[in-house]
């Protein structure tokens, strides 16, 4: 129950993006098509349950023991860009056509806010292992959804009569903000 | 002391570990990667400007070297660049045609007619959203969005208020046909010597009302040309410049506004009238 708790507050409640603002970078970047913006989510989603194995593992196997905590953000930091050079490589030997179409966004990811704050967020929880690995894995599918929400609306948009100022950044920004508005309704389903 | 003591030590471990598993990874995982890529991308300009369609020079290269793009896709490079990757990849290079970005508009500050003073944010694209500062809508609005956007250096603000393409400098990347909100920029061949300097749709009267150097679709030069200049909507087009012969470049230059001809008719008319005093002389 508490497992299943943690998966709806990650992808639905509290979802990285919409709820935490994290990660606004690659959604509104890379939310243009649905195509492009479903496999920045699965990149994501990836980087995020490895980051949270890894990080968990780290963070109470070798800083805590040693209470080193306030190491966090930069021992976090050190995983995450050797994981998604880690990733990288294997994606690149495994999976050529995976690599092509993850393209950019896989280096990218590297930057990305919403992986540190994953991190220092189930950090914070004191989750144990189990749910960390649900933890990460349900924040990437939130990412995922958010981002592929948003890019339909877009390709619609496309078509829409934008006034001219609007424009571009402009219209998506207000469509992220209703979106948030209509996701924190989501906040009674859980208390 | 001992907890700086400790914490270096843990990091630089951390570190260490995470280099050392990396470089084996790397080890393991290599790929091979064909080399020609690695060649073609080192010799072209690396200005990453997109103009040949791809995402940068990089994906350029690959798909060069797969065989997918043409051996002279980099319009940046030019002659050069196609004979050094025609090299590589030891083919035949193939004739590259220069062009050069072209402004159509002559509406200087002392031409076109002002409407009213303009105050506001200082690009064109603002300008335009408010219909532009100029009585005629389809000219240049002086805010240089083309001169910021090019990455080459080879536009700058001239003093009549239009922007001067160094054609030296211009590399036909295409970044100001894009960047101009009214669509004034024109790629052309360097050999094409017409240019119609208008894009103004206005009828005759209104467009001459408004601009000096405007184009009143009199059809002086349709008529002097018809195998290559047709008018259209109130405006002249070249429909095929290579069928413009040169003898018929003097009749096309009749135009009463200096709204089609050549773009260097200042400097080549002197060097003429220098050419007459020395045969009288």
């Amino acid at each position: 129950m508490e497992l299943a708790a943690i998966f709806i507050s990650a992808v639905l409640v509290q979802n990285f993006v919409l709820y935490y603002f994290l990660g606004i970078c690659p959604f509104l970047g890379v939310s243009k098509k649905i195509d492009s913006a479903f496999s920045m989510g699965l990149a994501v989603t990836f980087v995020m349950s490895i980051t949270a194995v890894v990080s968990w593992l780290i963070n109470n196997l070798i800083l805590i023991p040693f209470g080193l905590d306030y190491l966090q953000i930069v021992s976090f930091i050190l995983v995450i860009a050797s994981l998604v050079q880690l990733v990288e490589m294997f994606i690149r030997k495994i999976s050529p056509p995976l690599y092509q179409a993850l393209g950019i966004y896989l280096p990218l990811i590297t930057t990305n806010c919403a992986i540190m704050g994953l991190a220092l967020i189930a950090a914070l929880n004191e989750y144990s292992f189990v749910e960390t690995v649900i933890f990460g894995f349900s924040s990437g599918i939130g990412f995922t959804l958010a981002i592929v929400l948003i890019a339909g609306i877009r390709e619609q948009l496309d078509l829409a009569d934008v006034p001219e100022p609007l424009k571009g950044a402009g219209i998506a920004l207000i469509v992220a903000g209703i979106m948030a508005l209509a996701f924190n309704g989501f906040i009674g389903m859980l208390t | 002391m001992t907890e700086i003591l400790i914490s270096i030590i843990t990091m630089t471990a951390l570190g260490f570990l995470f280099s050392v598993g990396l470089v084996f990874a790397y080890k393991k995982l290599k790929v091979e990667e064909d080399p020609k890529i690695e060649q073609v991308s080192e010799a072209l300009p690396q200005a990453n400007c997109g103009a040949c369609g791809y995402a940068g020079c990089r994906a350029f290269a690959e798909a060069v070297a797969k065989g997918e793009a043409e051996v002279n896709g980099c319009p940046v490079g030019g002659e050069d660049v196609t004979s050094e990757i025609a090299n590589i990849l030891g083919i035949e290079a193939p004739e590259v045609v220069k062009q050069l970005a072209r402004l159509h508009c002559r509406g200087t500050h002392e031409a076109a007619k002002d409407k009213g003073p303009y105050i506001g944010i200082s690009t064109c694209h603002a300008a335009h959203l408010i219909g532009g500062t100029k009585q005629c809508s389809f000219g240049c609005l002086h805010s240089g969005d083309c001169v910021r956007v090019c990455p080459f250096d080879a536009l700058h603000m001239g003093e009549e208020g239009l922007p001067v393409v160094d054609e030296d400098k211009c590399t036909a990347c295409g970044k100001c046909v894009d960047a101009c909100p009214r669509n004034l920029f024109e790629l052309h061949p360097v050999s094409q010597e017409i240019i119609v300097f208008c894009r103004s749709l206005d009828r005759g009267a209104a467009s001459r009302k408004a601009c000096k150097n405007a184009c009143i679709a009199c059809g002086i030069c349709a008529r002097a040309c018809p195998e290559a200049i047709v008018m259209e909507n109130n405006i002249a087009v070249i429909t095929d410049y290579k069928k413009i012969s040169p003898d018929k470049i003097p009749e096309i230059e009749k135009c009463p506004t200096d709204a089609i001809g050549r773009l260097h008719k200042d400097t080549n008319e002197e060097e003429k009238e220098e050419e007459k005093k020395e045969d009288e002389g």
